[in-house]
């Protein structure tokens, strides 16, 4: 086992740059998500630890090896791909032995091994079968199998789950994090889903154009995030166009004052951010909070929730929810309301 | 009441006769190799296997079948070791100027065969004139021809399944700790395997029937089947022919049938 760190990796293809300079550490047994739209680098950083891709500058290491240089098949990692990538013409068991194969394992240790990651990924029965006569879940567990079978020192999943439907996506990251842990294998998994990325690692790193934008935990990020793309691509989220004018106050761009936190993040901020379950709606202003007039668009009932769709008098559309046990029917679409928030729930981005 | 279905019933009868139309004359060859009468007549006053043994003991028959067996044999394993490497570069490898090199590859397909046989002549005559060489009526110069017969269709079929087989398998081989030439042992060539079945076969049949890029290049003593065939039609019209061509329609048949079992044929166009 080990940790992965990225040294000012950086990946310039022709002049279209995909990976600007990133650094990154990779905690021994961790699962880290690289998160973020297509196109945004994730894959091209994933490839780099895994060796297809050499960075233009930089360094990756494994463990204390440096690797930038040493190719895919000298470096020890298993990798998981987006069509599985199973060999066609070789058994269940013989995909799975396919590395130890390579690396020499001796017959009966390998007989043990194979047959250890078939029970490992519920695949006993089907060991004498070939990949297309499997449902898309078992061929992700063989992917998966066959990945670390040979004890690599990291895991890399590249968009594992986006060919199977919903329900058995939710299914199979419960899987694949089961597996992870017991392996204890450091693992890197990309996704351009938020949900997944919350729901399998322990950290994530949201990537967008090239960047690094923010890493840090599922909470980190809901919580805090960095910028007004990480704040917006996890989750839900109200912005306020303006500009921070003392310590503590911010005006909209219709002139509306609006007090903040006073941190040092906020001295450049451009934007007030706040998720709509910390926001209410109400008829008069309470003082302690943030209010901002604004009119009522539509209702929209969700069962636990009552998502409201306001916009203000700039023309800013923001989303209130609110427990769908407060009674707000006497509300009507076109009524004037006021948008509330708690100082502290608001974040200052740039 | 059932309604006749005019447009199906006018369709089948027309695929029907595309068959008899395409297979109707290798059916009287078959048959006419049988009729005992000298000069082919119809209908025959009997039946007899002495033509096969009389093309069999024609000296030109006989030799111009173990050489086209032979050259259809190195032509088709020449055109495998050029077409698998060039198959594989211009699938897997993105340099420059790889559609030329598709292109040019196909070539022999385009270029009409005589044309391209009357080339490749000149040429040996200009090889052997610098270097006094000789490769017109030699196996050697005749292989390079039948080797350029072949080498279309490898290319094309070898691209085709390059193409369906999984290129992230070959990474899933690396990550797994395979070299370049284990990849290549391991995964690749597997996943052609069918590909390089009939690629083979058909570079074979293309070889074996090959009749314009040949005229040339033959010689005394080293000519072909098909030229065989022509040389004897000049001068003869008996059921020796038609024994020859059976023959000749048989082991075509084999190859296609061998092909298909491989690749679906109709999916590879």
């Amino acid at each position: 086992m080990a940790g992965v760190s990225l040294h000012k990796v950086r990946k310039v293809y022709g002049d279209a740059t995909a990976v600007e300079e990133t650094s990154l550490e990779i905690v021994e047994g961790e699962l880290l998500a690289l998160l973020g739209p297509s196109g945004c680098g994730k894959t091209t950083t994933l490839r780099m630890i895994a060796g297809f891709v050499v960075p233009t500058s930089g360094s990756v290491q494994i463990g204390d090896r440096d690797v930038t240089t040493l190719p895919v098949h000298k470096r020890n990692v298993g990798m998981v791909f987006q069509g599985y990538a199973l060999f066609p013409h070789l058994t269940v068991a013989q995909n799975i032995a396919f590395g130890l194969k390579l690396h020499g394992w001796d017959k009966a240790k390998m007989q043990e091994r194979v047959d250890e990651m078939l029970s490992l990924a519920r695949l006993e029965a089907y060991a004498g079968r070939y990949p297309k006569a499997l449902s898309g879940g078992q061929q992700q567990r063989v992917a998966i199998a066959r990945a670390i079978a040979n004890q690599p020192e990291v895991l890399l999943l590249d968009e594992p789950l986006s060919a199977l439907d919903a329900q058995l996506r939710t299914q199979m990251r419960a899987q694949i994090r089961e597996l992870q842990r017991q392996a204890g294998i450091t693992s890197v998994f990309v996704t351009h889903d938020q949900e997944e990325a919350m729901a399998i690692a322990d950290r994530i790193g949201v990537m967008n154009l090239g960047r690094l934008e923010q890493l840090g935990s599922a909470q980190d990020l809901y919580q805090r995030p960095a910028s007004r793309f990480v704040a917006t691509f996890i989750g839900k989220c109200n912005l306020i166009e303006g500009k921070r004018t003392a310590p503590g106050e911010f005006v909209t761009s219709d002139g509306h004052r609006l007090r903040v936190p006073d941190t040092a993040a906020s001295q450049d901020a451009t934007v007030v951010s706040f998720r709509p379950e910390n926001a209410w709606l109400s008829d008069a202003p309470d003082g302690a909070a943030n209010a901002v007039p604004v009119t009522l668009k539509a209702s929209v009932y969700l069962g636990p929730s009552v998502e409201h769709e306001v916009v203000t008098a700039a023309g800013s559309r923001l989303t209130i929810s609110a427990p769908a046990r407060e009674d707000t029917s006497h509300w009507q679409p076109g009524q004037a309301l006021y948008a509330q928030w708690r100082v502290e729930d608001g974040l200052c981005l740039a | 009441m059932a309604r006749i279905p005019v447009g199906r019933i006018l369709f089948l009868g027309l695929v029907g006769l595309i068959f008899v139309f395409v297979i109707a004359p290798l059916v009287v060859i078959l048959w006419a190799s049988f009729f005992s009468d000298r000069i082919l007549t119809f209908p025959p006053t009997g039946y007899t296997v002495a033509w096969f043994a009389r093309a069999w003991a024609l000296q030109d028959f006989a030799s111009g079948f173990i050489t086209s067996l032979e050259l259809g044999v190195c032509a088709t394993i020449t055109s495998q070791l050029i077409g698998v490497p060039a198959a594989l570069a211009i699938e897997r490898y993105p340099f420059p100027g790889r559609e030329t090199v598709r292109q040019v590859l196909l070539s022999p397909m385009y270029v009409p065969a005589i044309v391209a046989g009357a080339a490749v002549y000149i040429y040996f005559i200009q090889v052997e004139i610098l270097t006094n060489v000789q490769l017109a009526s030699t196996f050697t110069g005749l292989l390079i021809a039948h080797t350029l017969v072949a080498l279309p269709w490898c290319i094309r079929l070898l691209c085709v399944s390059l193409e369906t087989a999984n290129a992230t398998s070959e990474e899933a081989a690396a990550s797994l700790g395979a070299n370049k030439f284990q990849t290549f042992y391991l995964v690749t060539l597997p996943s052609i395997r069918s590909g390089m079945i009939a690629s083979a076969m058909f570079s074979f049949i293309a070889s074996f029937s090959d009749l314009e890029k040949s005229l040339f290049l033959v010689g005394p003593g080293m000519t072909t089947l098909p030229i065989a065939i022509v040389n004897y039609l000049e001068w003869n019209l008996d059921p020796t022919i038609a024994a020859v061509a059976s023959v000749q329609i048989v082991i075509i048949a084999a190859a296609l049938l061998v092909s298909n079992r491989y690749v679906n044929l109709g999916k590879a166009f």
